[in-house]
């Protein structure tokens, strides 16, 4: 580090916390990513928790009125960018580099930007709980996010949070794009990249592509805030529907930014332990390409009410059944994959299985709401709630606890309890469908979202009942997952190389894999290579010797860094510094914080991936 | 192979699948995130175009010889990087250096007629001969109307185009100002591999990938001004577009 003028030496040999702060290898970022998103997973859960109790019983005055309504939109925001897109973040960052057969990310230190950014965000968008968070909704429709209307530092918060999110989420995406195109093992050409990894690579694409949207609404909205800009101010000709517009052109391609890296997991899962290999894999990967095609083209279905005009609606109700159809593949490319396999019906089958069951309502119920005559009716009631808690729940979060249960001998190196699993998920299973269940119904009925009570003789209040019972079966489950990965992460048996009889590269490694990787690097003769080799195909035996010929003492990795986890603090004081700009001498807070985080990426960017001196063989 | 050095900065694409280097396509993928970024706030313009429901409009402040003139300067500016570029891998140092201040000079006067710009639509100060008007547009009209009505001499206004004044104000500043902003950030990057260079071995003609990918960037700056240029002024101030 001789070029940068502070002279620091560089963080060779951590250990302790340093070695955390200051890790670049994805393995760990890996999991630092999913331990911090399961945590915020939990908070988003005790958010809905206190929903539910207000909601048990009519007129109940458990909570105000005012703090409802941080709590549903806390939770819809906390539960979308800091629970599901990162733990499919998780899976991206361990998984992806082990299936191409590659020994890290293409830019290790962009990676743990991402993470350290992602945190910032993160604690931002939490710690606003003092002194009022954000309840403009999850998607923060205008004028309701206007200083008139809500002065208070809540909306601030939310919007320089999701700004920070976006560019934690972006540095994830770019680094996994090059990654996967350019860093393949010899012979891992695209059509025989694991479908786990297709789908995380056409996720990433359409983070690119959709993030700077949202962020031009927000930077649009806080100019409104704080500058007195005209965006979304209806007395100077601004439309409140541009924000509608804007949000769900970035809103709509994130549905399936939410949903495809889960369907990857289940296409993973789904022939292991059918002892099949996917049926049509290429229709598979041709069918998540096509739905982040159309994605972009129906955004408009979440604003059927808005009064677009009866062509706007005709066209996104028909679009929006179209993009059903590649679903609908997918489907049944899963069930073809199942049927006449030997299946083991283990925990992480048991979730993918559960997966497909539940997205199959979600995505009913979808349907239904395609036509635009019929969404008149189900618009801002529990009907969408129900809709979106089958394709989220029972669609993301049971394809990512699947991914937590296959994935865990190879990120602990240890074996969970298989019963302890398989309670926990029928727990889960039952708690899901008595709480979200009855949604439909109390929805059909008339029941607005987002109420903070409702009157006794409006005939919802058994099946709001049920549905906070429900919640508790789901909280039982939940600590057993919980207490199954904690202890056995900690105790459990070792766990061998490949426990599920694998077909992928990840499991042709110890677990956890070495910091290297693999210690040589495969060469790739089809798809499910893995799996042939075990066959013992004449042709398709393991390489004496891979692309490097190296052994795993010369592997030289990329070295630790402190300079991500400095620009990321930067971002996060500068973001505070932004939300209480008048704190002594105005905008001084933010200038702090942007000058760290300028200091950071300069010295960063002119750090070596390697010093010299620790570089034997350059 | 690209798994031994993870990360490969000094511009070595060896060994990589496609044989493309990393940054490269990771800059790549940037511009095309930058596009969906200038697109939606190109798209916030176009949408609030013709609706502000005050003046100042595009055609009373706008004053296209002069924008011309500062987007023919950025223009050249893509060429002067070009010829630094080239420079560059014909190992002329000196050329590289000259023509990267030429760039980094004419980014400036860019910067700077844009600073002349909003602050004279800031500034913008209508005068109005109430006997004999001449040819007046909705906005002088309105002010005519307004001062001109007992019988005064002249009317005046020194509202000017602020981005509170009108959606016009809001939207223009936004896209442009961060137009500028890419400009600005081009500048200092240019700057600071000027300054890389006189340190021995950090550019090279081998080692050229951070000029390239610089260079990269501010054609993508200079696209995206055609665009704005094309859209804002000219479809501004000429309806017939």
């Amino acid at each position: 580090m001789s070029t940068f003028p502070i002279s620091i030496p560089r963080p060779v040999h951590p250990t302790g916390i340093w070695n955390w702060v200051t890790t670049i290898d994805h393995k760990r970022i890996g999991i630092l990513y999913g331990v911090t998103a399961f945590l915020m997973f939990l908070s988003g859960g005790v958010e809905a928790i206190l929903m539910r109790v207000q909601l048990a019983g009519p007129e109940l005055d458990i909570v105000s009125a005012a703090v409802y309504n941080q709590l549903f939109t806390m939770h819809g925001t906390t539960m979308i960018f800091l629970a599901v897109m990162p733990l499919s973040a998780a899976f991206f960052n361990f998984v992806i580099p082990l299936q191409i057969g590659a020994r890290d990310v293409a830019f290790p230190r962009l990676n743990a930007f991402s993470y350290w950014t992602f945190l910032a965000g993160a604690l931002m968008l939490k710690l606003s709980w003092i002194g009022g968070a954000t309840d403009a909704g999850w998607f923060g429709y205008a004028p309701l996010t206007s200083v008139a209307q809500n002065p208070g530092t809540g909306i601030d918060f939310w919007i320089i949070s999701l700004q920070i999110l976006g560019v934690a989420s972006l540095a994830a995406a770019f680094n996994f794009i090059v990654t996967i195109i350019n860093m393949r093992a010899p012979g891992m050409t695209m059509m025989r990249l694991p479908l786990f990894t297709w789908m995380s690579f056409i996720t990433a694409i359409l983070l690119v592509l959709a993030f700077p949207v949202i962020t031009v609404a927000l930077i649009e909205l806080t100019f409104d805030r704080y500058f007195m800009f005209n965006f979304f101010n209806v007395a100077n000709g601004g439309s409140v529907v541009l924000w509608q517009h804007l949000f769900w052109v970035f809103g709509h391609p994130e549905v399936y930014i939410l949903i495809l890296p889960a369907m990857g997991i289940v296409s993973e899962v789904i022939p292991v332990f059918s002892k099949k290999p996917l049926f049509g894999y290429k229709t598979v990967v041709l069918a998540g390409a096509i739905i982040a095609f159309m994605g972009w083209m129906v955004w408009s279905h979440h604003m059927f009410t808005v009064g677009l005009g009866a062509v706007a609606n005709a066209v996104f109700t028909v679009t929006t059944m179209l993009i059903a159809v590649p679903t609908g593949i997918k489907v049944f490319n899963w069930l073809g994959t199942i049927w006449g396999g030997s299946i083991r019906f283990t925990t992480p089958m048991l979730y993918s299985l559960g997966f497909i069951a539940m997205f199959l309502i979600g995505g009913i119920s979808g349907v239904m709401h395609a036509v635009s005559a019929s969404d008149a009716q189900q618009q801002d009631t529990y009907f969408i709630p129900a809709h979106l808690h089958y394709v989220l729940f029972g669609g993301a979060i049971m394809a990512i606890l699947s991914g937590i249960f296959y994935w865990f001998p190879k990120y602990s190196g240890k074996m969970f309890n298989e019963r302890q699993g398989k309670i926990s998920f029928w727990l889960l299973m039952i708690g899901q469908n008595v709480t979200f269940f009855p949604m439909h119904f109390v929805g059909l009925d008339g029941m607005p979202r987002r109420i903070y009570t409702y009157a006794g003789n409006m005939g919802w209040d058994f099946w709001n009942g049920v549905a906070t019972g429900g919640v508790l079966i789901l909280l039982i489950g939940f600590l057993l997952v919980m207490d199954n990965i904690g202890r056995h992460w900690k105790n459990g048996e070792p766990a061998p190389p490949d426990p599920w009889d694998g077909r992928t590269l990840e499991w042709s490694i110890p677990s956890p894999p070495p910091e290297y990787n693999f210690e040589e690097i495969p060469i790739v003769r089809g798809l499910d290579d893995w799996w042939a080799t075990k066959q013992g195909d004449s042709y398709k035996e393991i390489p004496a010797s891979g692309g490097s010929g190296e052994n795993g003492h010369n592997i030289h990795l990329p070295q630790p860094s402190y300079w991500p986890f400095v620009s990321a603090a930067g971002l996060f004081i500068a973001a505070y510094g932004v939300v209480f700009n008048d704190l002594l001498i105005p905008w001084g807070l933010a200038a702090i914080g942007l000058t760290i985080g300028f200091v950071g990426v300069y010295a960063w960017s002119l750090e070596p991936v390697n010093d010299p001196e620790e570089d034997s063989t350059h | 192979m690209a798994q031994e050095h993870a990360a490969p900065i000094h511009g070595e694409d060896e060994g990589t699948t496609t044989g493309l280097n990393h940054r490269k396509m990771l800059m790549w993928a940037f511009l095309g995130s930058d596009c969906m970024f200038f697109g939606s706030l190109i798209a916030t313009y176009l949408v609030y175009q013709g609706k502000s429901l005050e003046g100042p409009l595009p055609i009373d402040v706008f004053d296209i010889p002069v924008t011309s003139i500062s987007t023919f300067v950025l223009l050249m500016s893509s060429m002067s990087m070009v010829l630094a570029y080239s420079a560059l891998t014909k190992n002329n140092m000196k050329g590289f250096r000259i023509w990267m201040i030429s760039t980094a000079i004419m980014g400036s006067t860019f910067i700077g007629f844009q600073v002349y710009e909003f602050s004279s639509f800031a500034t913008h100060h209508v005068e109005i001969d109430c006997v004999n008007p001449g040819e007046l547009t909705k906005y002088e009209q309105h002010i005519f109307d307004d001062g001109c009505s007992s019988g005064e001499a002249h009317a005046e206004s020194h509202e000017g185009l602020k981005p509170q004044t009108n959606l016009f104000g809001t939207t223009f500043y936004t896209l442009t100002g961060f137009h500028g902003a890419h400009v600005t950030l081009g500048v200092v990057w240019l700057l600071s591999l000027l300054l890389l260079s006189f340190k021995k071995g950090v550019i090279t003609p081998e080692k050229n990938l951070d000029v390239d990918l610089a260079a990269l960037y501010w054609h993508f700056v200079d696209v995206v001004w055609i665009v704005i240029f094309t859209v804002v002024y000219l479809f501004g101030v000429f309806p017939g577009f």
